[in-house]
């Protein structure tokens, strides 16, 4: 029974899944110039991104907390979180590259924000190489929490200080109709904010599942190490 | 304070005694620069003064690398047993200032020997030379503190060479952006007005990996 109470939230995160699939494809969107009905790409795209902003802060939050408390826990949590970030942004590129040929005519183009989030990937795929060089569990824990933090601060001007020195051509830049205050009306929000909580969830899921994983193998290599 | 002013004494000092390593880094930025001269010359013109954007951007990719290679060698070219005397013997908000006050000072004395011999090779097309000098500073000040704490996270990997440039060039990238938007107002001779907010975006980004720097190094000390 214990388990059913902890279960909760993976409905909610199915029911929300199917409601902005459904919703997301089939509901009334407002036509804007450009746009057009591309614009339920907010609902997938630029939620994706809003989760995987979420896993990362989540990633450098447990970085902090190794560091504090030198749990190998932690540092499992941090990397798996990082891990599900990175798989977010992948699905964020391959569906803003999908809504860029459509809009913009080519699959990528150099703009600020896709450079930024070339940049970001590449941050957190050091990350990886960083930690397999390391042997040792508690100096890779450390070192990589080390990294994560530094990183993840200095990604920060990335995401918002330079994205906004030049034009973007991202909708709500340059001129470009956008998902501004003034344009994202409350029927795209009743689908925008839910679609960022289950994406967010559906992260949570996974890395909960990679997390269980990877403390089985934790525990296997204590056991040979007893023995 | 004053144990930052013997260490970095002490960096120089060392420097001095062994002096081919440094020679052996300007060597590197010079040959670099040579280099250059002869790919431009062979792909059909090695006068870079009527064509600034290549300038400022080959400039800064040449400092960028020589930057890697100089400040490389200040935890990643450590024996364990000097990293374990200094442990003993100092603190390491001193030991990582000490050592970004040295990089900075050395990344200042290549970045001013390497922007005459881009001038002497490549021609010259910096128009504003006191806001060029200023941005040079502030370059010299940024990759320093940025790659001096990345050689002490990659310094204690395997292959820390390779890893060094892995783990700093995505972070390094916006500072270097920044800089050759700033490098591209010195060719104008008069400065246009968002220069000054790019100058304190600078700023902002050498504060946040300066302050970064300082309040994790204690933790990587540790994993000594």
């Amino acid at each position: 029974m214990s388990r059913l109470k902890n279960i909760w939230w993976k409905v909610l995160c199915i029911i929300l899944l199917y409601y902005v699939i459904i919703a997301g494809f089939l509901m009334d969107v407002p036509r804007l110039f450009i746009l057009n009905e591309t614009i339920r790409n907010l609902f997938f795209h630029v939620a994706i991104w809003f989760a995987m902003f979420i896993m990362l802060i989540v990633s450098m939050v447990y970085a902090i907390r190794y560091l504090k408390s030198s749990n190998i826990l932690d540092d499992i949590k941090s990397s798996e979180f990082a891990n599900v970030g990175i798989f977010f942004g992948i699905l964020g590129v391959v569906t803003g590259m999908a809504w860029a040929k459509f809009t913009w005519g080519a699959w990528w183009v150099n703009d600020p924000k896709l450079n930024a989030t070339s940049i970001a990937m590449l941050i957190y795929m050091a990350y990886f190489v960083l930690r397999s060089s390391i042997e040792n569990q508690q100096t890779k824990g450390r070192i990589s929490a080390v990294y994560n933090i530094f990183a993840f601060a200095a990604a920060i001007p990335l995401i918002f200080i330079l994205p906004r020195m030049t034009d973007s051509l991202h909708p709500g830049n340059g001129g470009n109709p956008g998902f501004n205050s003034y344009d994202l009306d409350n029927t795209l929000r009743t689908v925008f904010y839910p679609a960022v909580v289950a994406y967010a969830l559906l992260g949570v899921w996974f890395a909960s599942i990679r997390i269980r994983i990877q403390r089985v193998k934790e525990d296997f290599r204590q056991l040979e190490l007893n023995v | 304070m004053k144990e930052v002013f013997f260490l970095v004494r002490k960096e120089i000092l060392l420097e001095w005694r062994q002096r081919y390593a440094i020679s052996g880094i300007l060597l590197y930025l010079t040959s670099s620069v040579f280099l250059v001269y002869m790919a431009l010359g062979t792909a059909g013109g090695a006068d870079l003064s009527q064509a600034p954007d290549t300038w400022i951007a080959i400039f800064w990719i040449v400092m960028l690398f020589t930057a890697v290679n100089a400040i490389a060698r200040s935890f990643i070219q450590e024996s364990r047993g000097l990293r374990l005397y200094h442990y003993i013997i100092a603190s390491p908000v001193s030991i990582i200032l000490s050592r970004v006050i040295y990089n900075t000072l050395l990344m200042l004395l290549l970045v001013f020997a390497g922007i005459p011999v881009f001038m002497l090779v490549l021609g010259n097309p910096i128009q504003n030379v006191p806001l060029f000098a200023l941005t040079a500073f502030l370059g010299a000040l940024g990759f320093s503190a940025a790659f001096t704490m990345i050689s002490a996270i990659a310094s204690h990997a395997g292959n820390a060479g390779t890893l060094m440039a892995i783990l700093g060039f995505p972070v390094i990238l916006p500072l270097l952006l920044l800089l050759i938007k700033v490098s591209q107002a010195t060719v104008l001779s008069a400065v246009p007005e968002q220069t000054n907010g790019q100058i304190f975006n600078l700023l902002a980004i050498i504060m946040i990996s300066l302050s970064t720097s300082i309040l994790l190094f204690p933790y990587l000390w540790r994993a000594n």
